[in-house]
């Protein structure tokens, strides 16, 4: 395998790995916030030791987010070095601002979560949980405005004296529209993922007849917290498909697996299977209208498709290719008023020239066959994207219904009447984050072959490292990250066995329950 | 001066700051770490240590995150060259990195003696792998790390992870082992009582006398050392390109900032002052606050030594010295540099305040009382 092959596989393993704990962190923040907002309201003790015993799995969960966070923040230097250089001037800047306003708070309030249940009044305790959980959510809101930035880099422009991208609005960066409805869809999946974890964890209890008082009140909490969540996340992520449908036309098309324009109003298909050799979707079966009205919000647009997509693109590689030439004679003759006047009227197809360096270093030399072959390159891997996406709507229209339903029986007190639902909340536990990794495949498996979309190809970011010191990383990681995984889940479960401390673990289990009834 | 130029300076003095930063506030956590097997002799012991920065290890940590962050964001080229140059040095970091936050919330879930004993080890190495890469990382730029740029700015490294490993480079990285050890030992006094506390002051003495002469030693060895000069260069508010400079070797040239401007001295003089004074202080018995504070002032002064020495310089390259990355060549633009000054200038101060008022609320030293009134949230 190819340093970039290897470089990928790691960013991804370790990406995913650090998203399995952030959505917990995110959910779980808020949701002690809530419950310890109505032990300080009402003084019920009950809702402080819920707090504690959610808190003890909170930390559990929070240390591993914390370690593995490390990594993402190392590995932009370690194996994306030429990216680094290149973009650092915009993409460094909310990394640091997210460790400044947002990361500060988390930690340090964290701390006193834990350490100051006897030190603070009930009124500071609160605000030390209410201000580490705006923290954590301040904090994904840096990282997504970085992420949305790779999504659609606006406010920058690239400098030939510096030879990399530099900014020339942070404010557009900041209110990048795609960076603000990924912040709302990501923090709602963590909300939804919080949600289902106390839901869980409360059903196992209430089937084992086990901490009534705490499953039941959980139960509630979580229900309607992860329905009013539910909701946002699929509202916010046709949000999120809009947004991409207007900036990163071919991460929709590939999501689609729209291999042709279909005059407008577009069908949506619902199933099938797209062939990668003919660019067909076979056993298709598709609803009229509704993609035109998801991606247009119109009847009267048309969506392109794979297909003229890539023809575009060999326009602009083409365009990119005078950019190319004239940023060569600037780099040489600064003053050179024709090439500033070319490489200016073409400077924002220069990212699709790179995609030429695969196939000729030199760029403006390249033929018809090689700039088509780097034209298609721009398709992204369409197979994972058309499959994932599918998977995550579908667990998104799921959540929304068990949470309905949950949440409709915690009015009514009724949550204990079907053993079979608790069944279902149990065994639902692991599908927020199928959805949620599913959710990172789609938006960056989407983004090839570009780690900053149009501006930067993926193969050209890596850094000049020795694969084999790559293989070492990747060892090294897939060997600490399972003994971490490993040490993780048994004190999860064995904490969740335990229970909260202050309730008395009933002699015969189920008894206590049916009398209290 | 233009705004550029002032920008970069605030930015060099900031890069300055934030790393003092880390080794001051994460840098207590570590030495603790690093103290713990021998400070600690029984569990209960042990425990005590682990809780003193057991509330504040998660704040500590950002200032390494936030000097990452900084660094990737003021001075994207050396973070490139030094993350991806370090290659496999950055994954021995990380990975004992990775260890502590685990370690600290871990260890006493389980009452078992094997697994607190493995999770001791994994916190001694937690501290003790950090602080000697980070010192054997700097020893590195101070003589110049191999690497070079091409005309597209990528950038090649040409050294291996033992090469890293030099016998200068060795001892920089033991004097960051003994400055983190002495300003572990030096909080482990303020905030237990009894044995522990006792050999913790043992420990903190120990370690500044072995600091100071390391420092010193240092010192001697890096004035002989080839150094690099600025021959000419495009201006102090230039575009960042590093390859518009001319740069040459000469022996002593480390020691050039402190003959042209002599009040730069105050830099290394703080530095062994701060030992030295941490020394004395610890072996009083008393006023233990201002031993921390002493031992503080000696980590500024040793990291202070080290910025001045190389300025202009960031990181030289030994391989290609035209491609040596310098305050004026290797910064962030205009924008960001201001956008990243009013970030800082209007959250530092906030961040200040709410973690003074925390050490403020768990003031006092941490006892077996304490952690037996509440066994399960305490470590």
């Amino acid at each position: 395998m190819s340093v970039v092959e290897l470089s990928r596989l790691q960013f991804g393993l370790t990406a995913m790995y650090h998203f399995l704990f952030v959505p917990l962190t995110l959910g779980l923040s808020i949701l002690l916030a809530i419950m310890e907002s109505i032990y300080v309201t009402t003084g019920r003790t009950i809702w402080r030791d819920m707090t504690r015993f959610w808190g003890v799995l909170f930390g559990i969960n929070f240390a591993l987010g914390v370690a593995t966070g490390l990594t993402m923040e190392f590995e932009f230097g370690t194996n994306w070095a030429y990216y680094a250089h290149y973009v650092g001037d915009i993409f460094g800047a909310p990394l640091a601002i997210e460790g400044l306003m947002a990361f500060f708070l988390e930690a340090t309030f964290i701390g006193m979560f834990f350490f100051g249940w006897n030190k603070l009044s009930r009124a500071q305790h609160l605000g030390a949980t209410v201000l580490m959980a705006l923290g954590t959510n301040l904090s994904a809101l840096w990282i997504l405005i970085a992420n949305g930035w790779m999504q659609y880099p606006v406010g920058a422009r690239f400098n030939v004296a510096t030879m990399r991208m530099e900014i020339t609005d942070f404010w557009a960066v900041v209110f990048n529209p795609v960076a603000q409805a990924k912040f709302v869809h990501t923090v709602s999946a963590g909300y939804v993922t919080g949600s289902m974890f106390v839901l869980s964890v409360s059903a196992f209890y209430l089937l084992r007849g086990r901490y009534r008082g705490l499953a039941v009140r959980s139960i509630t909490v979580a229900a309607s917290f992860g329905l009013a969540s539910a909701l946002s996340v699929v509202v916010l992520g046709d949000e999120s498909g809009y947004m991409a449908s207007l900036n990163q036309k071919m991460k929709v098309a590939a999501i689609e697996a729209m291999w042709q324009t279909q005059p407008a109003p577009a069908s949506f298909t619902v199933i099938g299977i797209p062939n990668i050799q003919t660019h067909e979707t076979d056993a298709a079966i598709h609803v009229p209208w509704v993609m035109g009205l998801i991606a247009t919000r119109s009847i009267s647009q048309p969506v392109e498709g794979i297909d003229n997509l890539v023809s575009e693109a060999e326009l602009r590689i083409k365009s990119g290719m005078i950019a190319y030439g004239a940023m060569e004679t600037l780099r040489r003759h600064p003053d050179d008023a024709t090439a500033r006047t070319a490489f200016d009227a073409h400077v924002n197809d220069l990212g699709y020239a790179l995609l030429l360096k695969r196939y000729t270093p030199t760029v403006t030399n390249a033929g018809e066959d090689q700039i088509a072959a780097a034209a298609l390159d721009t398709i992204p891997p369409v197979l994972p994207l058309f499959f994932s996406f599918r998977l995550m709507v579908l667990l998104g229209f799921y959540f929304i219904v068990l949470f309905g339903t949950m949440f409709v029986l915690a009015s009514r007190r009724e949550v204990e009447h079907y053993r079979w639902l608790l069944h279902v909340c149990l065994w639902s536990l692991p599908l927020p984050w199928i959805a949620a990794e599913l959710g990172w495949v789609v938006a960056e498996v989407g983004r090839q072959p570009w780690t900053i979309d149009g501006v930067l190809p993926t193969f050209l970011s890596v850094s000049s490292v020795p694969a084999v010191d790559v293989w070492i990383s990747i060892a090294g990681f897939v060997l600490f990250y399972s003994v971490l995984a490993c040490v993780e889940v048994f004190l999860m479960v064995r904490t969740i066995r335990r229970g909260p401390e202050n309730e008395p673990h009933p002699a015969r289990p189920g008894l206590r329950a049916v009398a209290a009834e | 001066m233009t705004e550029y130029e002032i920008l970069r300076l605030v930015w060099w003095a900031v890069l300055g700051v934030l790393l003092i930063g880390i080794a001051v506030m994460d840098g207590f956590d570590m030495g603790s770490a690093i103290l713990l097997p021998f400070v600690g002799r029984t569990d209960m012991e042990r425990r005590i240590v682990i809780n003193t920065v057991g509330p504040v290890w998660e704040g500590n940590q950002v200032w390494l995150i936030l000097g990452g962050g900084a660094i990737f964001a003021a001075w994207p080229a050396i973070y490139a060259v030094a993350f991806s140059g370090f290659y496999l040095a950055m994954l021995l970091l990380l990975l004992s990195l990775i260890l502590r936050p685990v370690g600290f919330k871990y260890r006493s879930k389980l009452d078992g003696t094997n697994w607190r004993l493995a999770w001791d080890v994994a916190l001694f190495l937690g501290g003790l792998v950090p602080a000697l890469v980070f010192g054997v990382a700097f020893g590195n730029v101070l003589q110049g790390v191999p690497f070079r740029f091409d005309d597209t700015m990528r950038m090649t490294y040409e050294g291996s992870l033992f090469g890293l490993f030099n016998p200068f480079a060795l001892l920089c990285g033991l004097v960051s082992v003994a400055m983190l050890t002495m300003h572990g030992a030096t909080w482990l006094a303020c905030k237990t009582e009894g044995a522990v506390q006792m050999r913790a002051q043992r420990a903190a003495l120990l370690a500044a006398l072995v600091l100071a002469v390391l420092f010193i030693l240092g010192g001697i060895w890096a004035a002989n050392l080839d150094g690099y000069v600025l021959q000419s260069f495009a201006g102090v508010d230039a575009a960042s390109n590093p390859l518009n400079k001319q740069v040459g070797r000469a022996a002593g040239a480390l020691m050039a900032n402190y003959q042209a401007m002599p009040v730069t001295v105050a830099a290394p003089v703080l530095g062994v002052a701060g030992a030295l004074v941490t020394a004395w202080l610890a072996s009083l018995g008393r006023l233990r606050v201002l031993a921390w504070v002493s031992s503080a002032l000696a980590i500024a002064g040793v990291i202070a030594t080290a910025g001045v020495s190389l300025f202009p310089f960031l990181l030289p390259s030994s391989l290609d010295p035209v491609s040596s990355l310098m305050v004026w060549d290797a910064s962030s633009s205009a924008m960001t540099l201001l956008v990243m000054t009013i970030a800082t200038v209007i959250f530092l101060p906030i961040v200040l305040a709410y973690t003074g008022w925390v050490y403020r609320v768990l003031r006092g030293p941490v006892t077996a009382a304490d952690i037996e009134a509440d066994p399960h949230t305490s470590y």
